[in-house]
């Protein structure tokens, strides 16, 4: 794959490269912009934006607007900052992408390897869960989370990334289990290791790449989530939330140098995580679809 | 009663049934080798065997227990499967003793098994390797080892050689036959090969479409097979079948078959009691080292018969050559001494050893036993 792009490319002209190469990178530079403007303008201080020059790098450095996104601004009614809310999405994203991702593999493993009667449907079914968009389920999620007593808390928020999340862990773990030879499951399984135990010591060794991928995508989808966030948040509103109270908060002057620095903060988690794991990400999609 | 008894067994996939009444016993230290063609159902019965499928019908006993809902890790018995099915993340000594460790043998014992083992099969210096990182033939060790270190009540092999180059497939199937006559384990061994299994074992069960067609060892396979299935698939080049008629002559029945200008030829046989079927349609059944040049001809013999037949092809193969004529209509190949003139196109004096020629009813495509 990789050796023919390159065979194409050492055949095509010169002024054709200079004319891939000047695309390419006015294509970057349109996308880096936003990214520039706002870190730029979260680093000056307000009188230098309002000053009509947001383009421009700041003239006076400060690190200002950062410290009072993180710690001191007005998010709705009280001077917090960001820094709560950061919080509460950590300890919402992390037993979501967790417990979902386990279940995506339990389910994939068990889809694959010890099939049943109607298993297919399930998959399906499963599957459907994919397509909903969230508006549909907000009334009957609030009443089950109501029921279940966990409404406006971060557990609640958590149940609802879990059971939003599965349907598209499942389908990753599905597809790359399939391509899993099932004879080694048949050996364990005459070696005397039980359901778990090759789940454990036989499967999970070598789902690395799609670990990666269910991760990302669940940690970006979740931390990303507004609507659920601010629907089931209560007084534990994730960061998306704060964000926007943040905002669009309606005292005094708009501080748009720290509106900047909190957008960066809010992003920043997943920016991480595609930096740490973005390799292993095309990789294991890749895998994940083209063999099963 | 035997140490592996299969009995009336049956399996179906909702209404299709794939293995119709399998009746097999093993004893004790015996090599069984299961052949036929692609989707007979051989993996099916291995399978049973092992316990990975259900049995639809019928019982498996393994010395003399019944295991029919045992589980497969307690029926006692250790796999060898054609694609090895290594753990890919675990080294070739955690790969051995994988099965002993979840049956709970303390380490050191796992240890000195591993050592046995892995110095039986000369396999000693890849202990730390991962699978990814062993030739085909070094996974086939491991698979075995890995079979071996259990020492298992019986040994279960599915095509355990069909993924190696042909000389190592020689070599591998040497290296099991002295395995087996050094441990002297009970053995199922799974293959579509049929030199893997005349060689190998000591009682071949030849399947077709889910039936048993014959249960016997190599030489009873061979030479009196018990119906046309048999006789064409074990065997290579494949024994000749063609239609002939019984004539009785002088009280000696004959088969009359024609040659290549439609004459009739008599081949004396001897099976006395073919002269019941005096003037009747057969089907001939002579393999083809038993047709040769005279001086080609088995000396022991007492029944070598003439046939003067046109030449068609001829195929030098080093250690013999190959001859192709037209018998009963039909092509038949005869395998000379090497050295022999043969020249397509011209006539030739066949030897027919008719002491191994077998008969078949043309409707059932049974043998006619003597
Ligand atoms: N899960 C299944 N559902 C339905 N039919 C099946 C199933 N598994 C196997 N069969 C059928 O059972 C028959 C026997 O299959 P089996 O795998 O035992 O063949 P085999 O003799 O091992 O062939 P091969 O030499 O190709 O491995 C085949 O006709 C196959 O189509
Ligand atoms: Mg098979």
């Amino acid at each position: 794959m990789s050796a023919a792009t390159q065979e194409t490319a050492v055949r095509t002209g010169a002024v054709t490269r200079v004319f891939i190469y000047g695309l390419l990178i006015v294509f970057a530079l349109f996308y880096l912009m936003p990214l520039f403007v706002m870190l730029a303008n979260s680093l000056k201080p307000l009188s230098e934006i309002t000053g009509g020059n947001m383009m421009a790098l700041p003239q006076a450095w400060t690190i200002e607007p950062w410290q009072k996104a993180w710690s001191s601004a007005q998010i709705g009614v009280e001077p917090t900052g960001l820094r709560p809310y950061f919080l509460n999405s950590i300890l919402m994203v992390v037993p979501a992408v967790a417990i979902s991702t386990i279940f995506g593999a339990l389910n994939g493993y068990v889809l694959t390897k010890w099939r049943f009667r109607g298993d297919s449907i399930l998959f399906g079914l499963l599957l459907f869960s994919c397509f909903i968009p969230f508006q549909i389920v907000l009334i009957p999620m609030a009443m089950i989370l109501g029921k279940l007593g966990l409404a406006g808390s971060v557990p609640g928020l958590v149940m609802v990334h879990v059971v939003y999340g599965i349907g598209f862990t499942t389908l990753y773990y599905r597809n790359y289990y399939a391509a899993f030879p099932t004879e080694l499951v048949r050996a364990a399984m005459i070696d005397g290791a039980g359901f778990f135990r090759i789940f454990w010591r036989i499967m999970l060794p070598v789902s690395g790449p799609i670990t990666v991928v269910s991760v990302i995508w669940q940690f970006t989808n979740i931390w990303n989530d507004f609507l659920f966030g601010v629907s089931f948040g209560g007084q534990s509103q994730p960061m998306t939330a704060a964000l926007n109270n943040l905002v669009q908060s309606s005292t005094g002057v708009k501080e748009y140098n720290v509106h900047f620095a909190g957008a960066i903060l809010a992003a920043l988690p997943t920016l991480l995580v595609y930096i740490v794991a973005g390799r292993y990400f095309v990789r294991g999609l890749m895998a994940g679809s083209v063999k099963g | 009663m035997g140490f592996l008894d299969i009995q009336n067994v049956t399996k179906s996939y909702g209404n299709v049934e794939v293995l119709h009444r399998v009746d097999i016993s093993v004893d004790e230290g015996e090599f069984l080798v299961l052949v036929g063609p692609s989707g007979c159902g051989k993996s099916t019965l291995l399978n049973m065997i092992a316990g990975l499928e259900g049995i639809s019908s019928g019982d498996i006993a393994i010395k003399g227990r019944v295991v029919n809902g045992v589980h497969p890790s307690k029926r006692n018995i250790a796999m060898v499967f054609q694609s090895y099915a290594l753990y890919p993340n675990m080294s070739v000594g955690q790969n051995m003793t994988f099965g002993l460790e979840m049956h709970g043998v303390p380490k050191p014992e796992r240890d000195k098994a591993l050592a046995e083992v892995a110095k039986l099969l000369q396999i000693d210096h890849l202990l730390d390797r991962k699978p990814g990182q062993l030739s085909g033939g070094q996974r086939q060790r491991v698979a075995m080892g890995r079979a071996l270190v259990r020492d298992p009540d019986v040994f279960l092999f599915d095509e355990p050689l069909s993924n190696l180059d042909a000389k190592l497939r020689v070599d591998m199937r040497t290296e099991i036959k002295k395995l087996h006559e050094k441990l002297q384990t009970t053995i199922v061994y799974v293959t579509h090969d049929q030199i893997e299994a005349m060689t190998l074992s000591t009682r071949i069960a030849v399947m077709n479409k889910g039936f048993v067609q014959q249960l016997g060892t190599p030489k009873q396979i061979y030479d009196t097979p018990a119906n046309v299935f048999v006789a064409t698939f074990m065997g290579s080049p494949a024994m000749n079948v063609v239609p002939a008629r019984v004539r009785v002559v002088d009280g000696v029945p004959h088969a009359a078959v024609t040659d290549h200008d439609g004459q009739e030829q008599l081949l004396a046989f001897s099976q006395a009691n073919l002269a019941q079927w005096d003037g009747r349609e057969i089907l001939l059944g002579i393999r083809p080292e038993t047709i040769t040049d005279p001086d080609g001809a088995d000396r022991k013999s007492r029944n070598v018969v003439a046939l003067r037949n046109m030449i068609g092809v001829t195929e030098p193969a080093g250690s013999d050559t190959f001859v192709t004529m037209t018998l009963g209509g039909r092509d038949a190949v005869a395998r000379m001494r090497a050295d022999v003139t043969v020249r397509a196109g011209t006539r030739f004096d066949f030897a027919v050893n008719m002491e191994k020629a077998v008969a078949f009813d043309p409707k059932t495509e049974e043998r006619i036993e003597p």
